[in-house]
């Protein structure tokens, strides 16, 4: 059940996370050519493959044209004016927490992340990505004692090349789309990890991504790969300061699950979304994508989308294997003048695979919310199904709600099944509950997470706690 | 009738109300006095502000008072919220109770009757002292605990909604409760729990309005005083006999009154 009080206690607060990290930091040039693509490798000392694969993705991108089909208008961003490759100014090599500057390690501790030994979080190992490197990873050794691997994308490139070139553009390849393109071309940091063959792996694993530096972009890419009758859980979670510029956000996340495997990747994405009148936040355009590559394997994506001024995201599976399970659970918030178009595309390629797609958006204030999702059965997805449920809540009069649900079946023996509604917070709902004592934020909060229960069913505990207090802060100030 | 010298002072206090919403005068003129331990009927056609009286002792937003005072233990409240109201002991059971998808109906009605036991300076309850609570309530309207899983009214029959109404009043203790056709749309066998909920909540200290428009729950529970409202007025206040009268003769007979006057 989510807890009521912990919404009463944060319904005041406003963007906690909006501070800027006052730190010496190595960036490039602006701009994006050939040069900056190598600059950039060779920082990251990388093999021959990973330049290879930057630039051919490159050339791609200058060819591609930027998507304009999306529910969504914004300023047209000059890419020419973001710095690609920004980094907090550290020793050569780090070999433990101690050298990391201690600026960094105050920073994730007022994110609520601490990394040092002493106060690091229990349960959870986590991998702190500042700006365009990662900073440290938590309960490296422990996890390494089961074989886990999870480490920043840059290390593996380094110590673990062989898994790096056999998967990385396998899911999402940089041909995909224009942010994709562009993001295989500069990618700077992420996470990746790998779980042996039938390990289940111990704890929570968690990525935080901190946009600190306000003129250059982030560009992450991360790279999960389940081995045969493996399974872990996956949660990320981002921040960044309040700046009156828009800050660019393009990363690619792939997820590979064999024979029996299982993923989760939970997300509660809480960028700063610009003010009021819309100005600052970041522009998100992200690629996420899981291919249930074995038989029985498993993706479940799990999302709460409350932050960016622009979210363009569609977490998606792709169901090879005879059996196979992809899940989308969705819970998109958009209040003042933010924009978002988001969804899941379910690809049921191997026969018997099943999906289902929760989707729950909310909007407020003048905002834009649009669901798009593709259901598609492919001519040998024999005795496949999909379920999808689709809901919007619309708060007062002047936001709005869509819902693009795109069906493709080529196979006559699969059911695809659909369910939408839209529904508006009543006068007289809020009557009700305040005529019962509760008072009006506090009968607006308990709607909403009511509203998105099913959704956060499916969180992690701490994160179900957390979704449910930013949707409150969010919120507020937003009815009436 | 209400000048009648009473022990104590009244909880409710209505002095001369009128109110209106879109600019529609609903009531004109409505004066009432509720002393503790009395129980009020309220009758009239379909249209004549019985509603909308109750509404506004509540506190709905969508109701403007144009004139007059609506006092509660002495004090004007014509500009309360609706959640101060209750916490203070206003209860309003909803004619339509209204259905809330996604909220349990236990976690509302936990914060629910914390927030008059925090106006109270009583304790606030935690999930597992509020169960042993509810259970006991639950008696008094036979209501399964299923209920407790499900969402806000969602999906309840008639007769469960207003048992979920009775419940609430059960557990917020209020010092006055107005029930809105609560009786509606109920069998006999709802209505006799129904009834015999409100006799074990009300007492001495508390006050009843009723608004109806049958006999049936009358006989059941019966009233101190009866008022017939037409047109946003008080047209006639008698004791119980007035309800039976008007059962026999029809609002027609009201009409008539109308006219005397």
């Amino acid at each position: 059940m989510v807890n009521e009080n912990l919404v009463k206690d944060v319904v005041k607060e406003p963007y906690k996370y909006g501070f800027v990290t006052d730190i010496e930091t190595e960036k490039i040039e602006k701009g994006l050519n050939e040069d900056v693509i190598k600059l950039i490798s060779q920082k990251k000392e990388e093999p021959q493959f990973l330049l290879d694969f930057r630039l051919k993705a490159f050339k791609k991108w200058q060819k591609m044209k930027e998507p304009d089909w999306a529910a969504l208008g914004y300023k047209k961003i000059d890419y020419q004016d973001i710095i690609y490759y920004s980094a907090p100014k550290q020793k050569e090599k780090i070999s433990s927490l101690d050298e990391v500057d201690p600026k960094l390690l105050e920073t994730f501790d007022k994110l609520g992340i601490p990394l040092t030994e002493q106060k690091k979080l229990t349960n959870v190992a986590v991998d702190a990505v500042f700006d365009s490197v990662s900073i440290a990873t938590t309960f490296r050794e422990e996890l390494a004692e089961h074989g886990v691997i999870f480490c920043s994308i840059s290390e593996a490139v380094k110590n673990h090349a062989d898994l790096i070139e056999k998967y990385l553009g396998t899911v999402v390849p940089a041909s995909d789309n224009y942010f994709a393109a562009l993001n295989s071309a500069v990618f700077s940091d992420g996470s990746f990890v790998y779980i042996p063959k039938g390990v289940r792996c111990p704890m929570d694993l968690s990525s935080y991504f901190r946009i600190n530096s306000g003129d250059s972009g982030q560009f992450e890419r991360t790279l999960i790969i389940a081995e045969e009758s493996s399974s872990v859980s996956y949660l990320e979670g981002c921040t960044a300061p309040m700046f009156d510029t828009n800050t660019l956000h393009a990363a690619v996340v792939e997820l590979i699950a064999l024979d029996d495997a299982s993923i989760k990747y939970s997300t509660v994405q809480n960028w700063y979304a610009g003010d009021e009148e819309g100005i600052g936040g970041i522009f998100n355009f992200v690629t996420k994508r899981g291919k249930c590559l074995g038989k029985r394997s498993k993706i479940s994506w799990s999302q709460v989308e409350t932050g960016s001024a622009i979210t363009w995201k569609y977490p998606s599976c792709l169901l090879l294997g005879e059996e196979s399970v992809g899940e989308f659970y969705s819970v998109a918030l958009t209040n003042n003048l933010q924009q978002a178009d988001t969804g899941t595309k379910m690809i049921h390629i191997g026969p018997k695979t099943k999906s289902t797609i929760v989707s729950k958006g909310i909007s407020a204030g003048n905002s834009k919310n649009s669901y798009r999702g593709l259901v598609k059965m492919g001519t040998k997805a024999t005795g496949s199904r999909n379920y999808s449920q689709c809901d919007s809540m619309l708060i007062g009069d002047q936001a709005s709600a869509n819902t693009f649900p795109y069906i493709k079946s080529q196979q006559p023996n699969s059911e695809i099944e659909h369910e939408a509604s839209t529904c508006r917070i009543s006068e007289d709902q809020l009557f009700y509950l305040q005529s019962r004592g509760i008072e009006f934020e506090e009968a607006v909060s308990m709607m909403v997470s009511g509203f998105c229960r099913d959704v956060f069913n499916q969180l992690p505990m701490e994160f179900a706690a957390e979704a449910d207090k930013l949707l409150a802060l969010k919120l507020e100030g937003s009815v009436g | 009738m209400q000048s009648k010298m009473k022990e104590s002072d009244p909880i409710l206090e209505i002095k001369n109300l009128s109110a209106s919403t879109d600019n529609l005068p609903i009531l004109k003129g409505v004066s009432l006095s509720v002393y503790p331990g009395e129980i009020h009927a309220i009758m009239g056609r379909n249209g004549c502000g019985k509603s909308t009286l109750s509404k506004i002792i509540a506190g709905h937003p969508s109701y403007n008072i144009t004139n007059g005072d609506i006092k509660f233990l002495g004090e004007n409240i014509n500009s309360l919220e609706p959640e101060e109201r209750s916490q203070s002991g206003i209860f309003l059971g909803f004619q339509y109770p209204i259905e809330i998808p996604g909220v349990s109906n236990l976690e509302f009605l936990r914060v629910s009757t914390n927030a008059r036991r925090k106006f109270l300076n009583k304790e606030e309850l935690d999930t597992f002292d509020f169960e042993e609570l509810v259970k006991e309530k639950l008696e008094i309207v036979k209501m399964d605990q299923a209920f407790l899983s499900r969402s806000v009214n969602q999906g309840f029959s008639g007769g469960e909604k207003k048992r979920n109404e009775i419940l609430q009043m059960a557990l917020l203790e209020p010092k006055i409760a107005i029930l809105d056709e609560t009786d509606s749309g109920l069998d006999i066998d709802a209505l006799r729990i129904v009834a015999s909920g409100i006799k074990r909540i009300s007492n001495a200290q508390t006050g009843i309005i009723l608004i109806t428009h049958y006999q049936r729950l009358l006989d059941e529970i019966k009233p101190n005083y009866v008022h017939v409202m037409s047109d946003g007025q008080i047209i006639k206040t008698g004791e119980s006999d007035l309800a039976l009268e008007l059962e026999k003769k029809g609002y027609e007979w009201t009409d008539n009154f109308i006219k005397e006057t």
